[in-house]
């Protein structure tokens, strides 16, 4: 137990509890109260996966990735045909009595997979053939999620590949290829985004157009957080929170609420935990005893890493609404044992680092 | 084996890495900067405009109910249709479909929205203030494809058709600006209140307590959650004394007439039956009254608007002789045995007073003077008694002061007095004012509901209930006048006869009901204006009638005025004639009841039969006056 990365669960706890006391103070007085402390019994759970997991050898793990891989494409599959409509959209399955979402245990399987791939290359340069089926494999599951539709989870295991590839020595010339190549793909990929979609980039990029639709949830975030000013309301003061004006004030803009109940100081200290929850994880990273232990804890950071940036950039209007949660933070079953089966990957990478 | 990558690790990419975490957390920082710290004041604000709103939940007004709870003035729901304007395409869309459904005109439409330019997106604008059936059919059946239509419930209120009681009910209007003000926020704008009439004297029972509703709107104005709620409390109903089925025989014999009818009963105070015409129709105010009618009824020279029961002030006329004989009796200035030759005409100071029986009545007493209404007797009793005596037993017998009907806008009528003309004209009292006076000509005026309280009274003994229209009243106010019980005897002998022994009211004559009276038929200018005004114009005198029965104890005192109706016995006796007599047809009509309802009881109760044969036998006594009553027909 010694060898557990202890800093990093504080920061982990830290966030989490932050975020328990946000979902508290948002909900009390709703419909919804109480919801603080289902998202104590997941975490909890998520504590006792990320036990089990990191007991396992992760070079056993990564032995069954062509397994998982199978495993995951199957799940996805299996969610468009017989799973559970939500929200609009087909993302959740029921297992044991509750409903997952299955892109939550795809991400971490890609993580899984991708770091087996990038750790068979043997050379310092990223070769094209090598990063052309880098792509290939992410890009089956991501079709796969786009078609449920979920666009938010299918961009996450973008920034996984990336992040992977540049570890693996993506070249200069490859990457402005991609950028390029990107930039061309963005008309034709407007093409098969749905209306609701469209609406949200389209809001993002006026707001003032449609005050009422997405364009709504981004304003009164921004009222929100405006509102707080630097010392914030207090909690349990914020009118915006309390009001409901709030969109999913206890889950994707959890941050909003914060922010306006502890201003930016309590933004401050949430972002600078995550701050040192990711750095905490590239100085895992550094000290793998192996590459493959480093292309899985980079995965985790990659994904993490994302989330709060495209969720926070949310909060804030810089980013159009896509249904990212704030890890840890983000009321979620699914999402919450995400980060703590991920956070397992990563103690089982820590406790073998001396190994070789 | 892949296990086998002896590959270093990419230090220098992933220091890279945690500089673009360390980037990325300071790039959000710094946006949180902006508007936490930089932005604050302007987000402060918009974040105030998110607020609570309050919506009004209209309490219904109070009901109006008759003496047995029959519904005079009730509510209706009525709808509202409301143009949302959030979707500004939708609704330029859709405005040719609702012009056509809703009838009205689209320039109309057009117009209303142009004028509502300024006004927040998210209020509606109100396009039909009572939707009809078709209009809800209408917009129910278009729910899905006009969105921009909303309907609001509203009570309205409800008045019997045809200015049904309509003075003495009043109507309800927009709350006056002055009020909204003295108010405290008890009132908003577009909220109701009593205008007049009962509306406006129990206004304070019937309002109730509007309920509200809490909800939050956001910056934009769409509600997004709901708070708390606070229920309407209804107004209270009040129960009337009016007796619905006599209201209807006054409302009936004044149609097409001008004039007020007052039926009270001498006992309580309680008003039977009180109605005026010409009466508006108050439907009209309960929504909103169009410029142009409320114009109409203010400039009718009829005034429609005028409770002529309580706001008519006109001479009395002959009624007033009843006044002139209690003084006569009661202050002993004068033998009970005095009489005077009447020859048609009489001579006071030098000017000729006439009698309205040209012919004259010869010899008349006290009884026969009353009976057959001589004028030249009275002429002379006022005469020996003087006006400052005339005006004390007057004001004693209710005139010239205001009864204290639980009605707003009472009017006080006129005695006058030499101590009036002196402070009002300063000028002397002329003698022969008093002459004048002395048949209820003159200076003198009084309302139908003086005059009926006045005569009720005399014919109780001196006992002078408070008129009103709340049945449950709390303080009902009594004014005692000693009136000894021969004059009284003597007074209420007389006005038996001017019914019952071929007097002026002869033929109004009921069998079996003591019907009493007196006539008057008053004057409206007096004879040298009339012969100013010249023969085109004729002023047609006003025509009254005072009735009650039974002779003595009365149980109910109708006081009549039918304006320019000429003669009191013919246009105004038959109207409280048929009021008296529909109070007892009811009286036996109800007796009877009652002896069939204890009949039943003693046929379903076999083993109580003794005891119900002795309950029995009580009412039977009572009916007996009924029964003769019924055969009056």
């Amino acid at each position: 137990m010694r060898e557990y990365d202890w800093w990093l669960l504080l920061f982990a706890f830290a966030i989490c509890g932050l975020g328990m006391v946000e979902i508290y103070s948002a909900t009390h007085n709703s419909h919804l109260a109480g919801m603080h402390w289902r998202q104590l019994s997941w975490i909890g759970l998520g504590l006792l996966c990320m036990l089990v997991l990191s007991r396992v050898d992760y070079h056993q793990i990564l032995d069954q990735s062509p397994v998982l891989y199978l495993i995951g494409i199957a799940a996805l599959v299996l969610v468009l045909a017989v799973g559970r409509t939500r929200f609009g959209a087909k993302r959740w399955l029921p297992v044991l009595g509750a409903f997952l979402q299955v892109s939550e245990l795809v991400k971490l399987i890609i993580i899984i997979v991708l770091a087996r791939f990038f750790s068979e290359v043997r050379t310092e340069q990223l070769a094209l053939a090598e990063l052309v089926k880098a792509g290939f494999l992410v890009g089956l599951p991501l079709g796969l999620i786009l078609l449920q539709p979920d666009l938010g989870t299918a961009m996450v295991l973008v920034p996984m590949a990336l992040v992977g590839a540049f570890l693996a020595g993506l070249q200069w010339k490859h990457a402005l290829a991609m950028i390029a190549l990107g930039a061309m793909m963005l008309p034709i990929g407007w093409h098969f985004l749905k209306p609701y979609q469209k609406e949200r980039v389209e809001t993002f990029l006026r707001p003032e157009e449609d005050p009422k639709g997405s364009g709504y949830q981004i304003l009164q975030s921004k009222i929100a957080v405006g509102a707080g000013g630097f010392w914030g309301k207090g909690l349990g003061q914020g009118s915006q929170n309390q009001g409901g004006f709030v969109p999913v004030r206890y889950s994707d803009f959890i941050l909003a609420a914060l922010a306006e109940e502890l201003g930016f100081v309590g933004v401050f200290v949430t972002l600078l935990l995550y701050a040192g929850l990711l750095l905490r994880l590239v100085q895992n990273a550094q000290r793998a005893s192996d590459r493959a232990g480093m292309y899985l804890v980079m995965g985790v950071a990659a994904v993490l890493g994302f989330h709060v940036l495209v969720n926070v950039a949310m909060v804030i209007g810089y980013m159009p609404v896509t249904g990212i949660p704030l890890p840890l933070m983000s009321y979620g079953g699914s999402a919450t044992l995400f980060v703590y089966l991920s956070l397992g990957l990563v103690m089982n990478v820590r406790i073998r680092r001396f190994v070789n | 084996m892949w296990l086998g990558n002896d590959l270093k690790l990419p230090q220098t990419r992933l220091t890279i890495v945690s500089y673009i975490i360390l980037g990325m957390i300071a790039l959000l920082l710094v946006g949180f900067w902006k508007l936490q710290v930089i932005d604050s004041d302007r987000y402060t604000q918009l974040a105030e405009r998110n607020r609570v709103r309050t919506i009004p939940l209209i309490a219904p007004r109070g009901r109006m109910l008759d003496r047995e709870g029959r519904v005079l003035v009730d509510n209706y729901p009525s709808f509202s249709v409301l143009l949302l304007r959030d979707d500004a395409q939708q609704v330029e869309r859709s405005l040719p479909q609702v012009a056509e459904g809703l009838g009205i005109p689209l320039e109309d439409l057009h117009k209303q929205l142009d004028e509502s330019r300024g006004l927040p997106k998210f209020q509606p604008i109100l396009i039909k203030p009572e939707a009809s059936p078709a209009d809800i059919a209408f917009i129910e059946s278009h729910r899905a494809d006009l969105q921009v239509l909303e309907m609001v419930m509203v009570h309205r209120r409800r008045y019997l058709p045809n200015g049904f009681m309509a003075h003495a009910a009043g109507y309800v209007g927009e709350v006056s600006p002055e009020l909204l003000e003295n108010s405290n926020g008890r009132y908003r704008p577009g909220d109701f209140e009593g205008k007049s009439g009962l509306e406006r004297q129990y206004n304070d029972v019937l309002v109730g307590t509007d309920g509200l509703r809490r909800v939050l709107v956001n910056s934009i104005g769409k509600e997004v959650g709901r708070l708390d709620q606070k229920e309407a409390i209804p107004g209270k109903a009040i129960q009337l004394t009016i007796d619905y089925d006599l209201q209807v025989v006054a409302e009936q014999a004044l149609t097409g007439r001008k004039g007020a009818v007052v039926a009270l009963d001498p006992r309580t105070g309680d008003v039977l039956a009180m109605a005026s015409h010409p009466a508006p129709d108050s439907n009209l105010f309960a929504v909103r009254i169009p410029r142009e009618e409320w114009k109409r009824l203010n400039e009718d020279p009829d005034r429609p608007l005028l409770n002529r029961a309580i706001q008519a002030q006109l001479a009395p006329g002959s009624v007033f002789k009843i006044v002139m004989a209690t003084a006569m009796l009661e202050s002993k200035a004068i033998p009970e045995s005095f009489s005077v030759y009447c020859s048609g005409v009489t001579d006071f100071y030098g000017r000729a007073f006439h009698c309205w029986e040209k012919r004259g009545h010869g010899l008349v007493t006290l009884h026969n003077a009353v009976v057959h209404s001589c004028d030249v007797f009275f002429y002379n009793v006022g005469k020996h008694l003087g006006i400052d005596r005339i005006a004390y037993y007057a004001s004693q017998l209710g005139l010239g002061r205001k009864s204290g009907i639980d009605l707003p806008a009472e009017q006080t009528g006129l005695m006058p007095s030499e101590e009036w003309k002196e402070r009002v004209f300063h000028q002397r009292w002329f003698p022969g004012e008093t002459i004048s006076v002395s048949v209820g000509q003159g200076a003198i005026v009084a309302t139908p509901l003086q005059l009926a309280r006045t005569i009720g009274g005399i014919a109780m003994g001196g006992i002078f209930r408070q008129p009103h229209l709340l049945l449950d009243a709390k303080k009902v106010g009594e004014e005692r006048f000693s009136i000894s019980e021969q004059t009284t005897e003597k007074v209420t002998q007389a006005m038996f006869g001017v019914v019952n022994e071929g007097g002026t009211a002869a033929g109004v004559r009921l069998q079996g009901i003591e019907l009493c009276g007196k006539t008057g038929s008053a004057q409206v200018i007096g004879a040298e204006g009339l012969k100013r005004a010249g023969r085109q114009t004729r002023f047609k005198d006003n025509a009254w009638f005072v009735g009650y029965a039974p002779r003595r104890k009365p149980e109910i005192v109708v006081a009549v005025l039918v304006q320019e109706g000429e003669h009191g016995a013919s246009a105004a006796a038959p109207v409280a004639r048929d009021v008296i007599k529909a109070y007892y047809d009811k009286k036996s009509r109800r007796n009877q009841q009652q002896l069939t309802v204890e009949y039943k009881r003693y046929q379903v109760n076999p083993d109580a039969a003794l005891a119900g044969f002795q309950a029995l036998r009580k009412p039977v006594s009572r009916p007996l006056e009924a029964n003769s009553a019924q055969t009056a027909h």
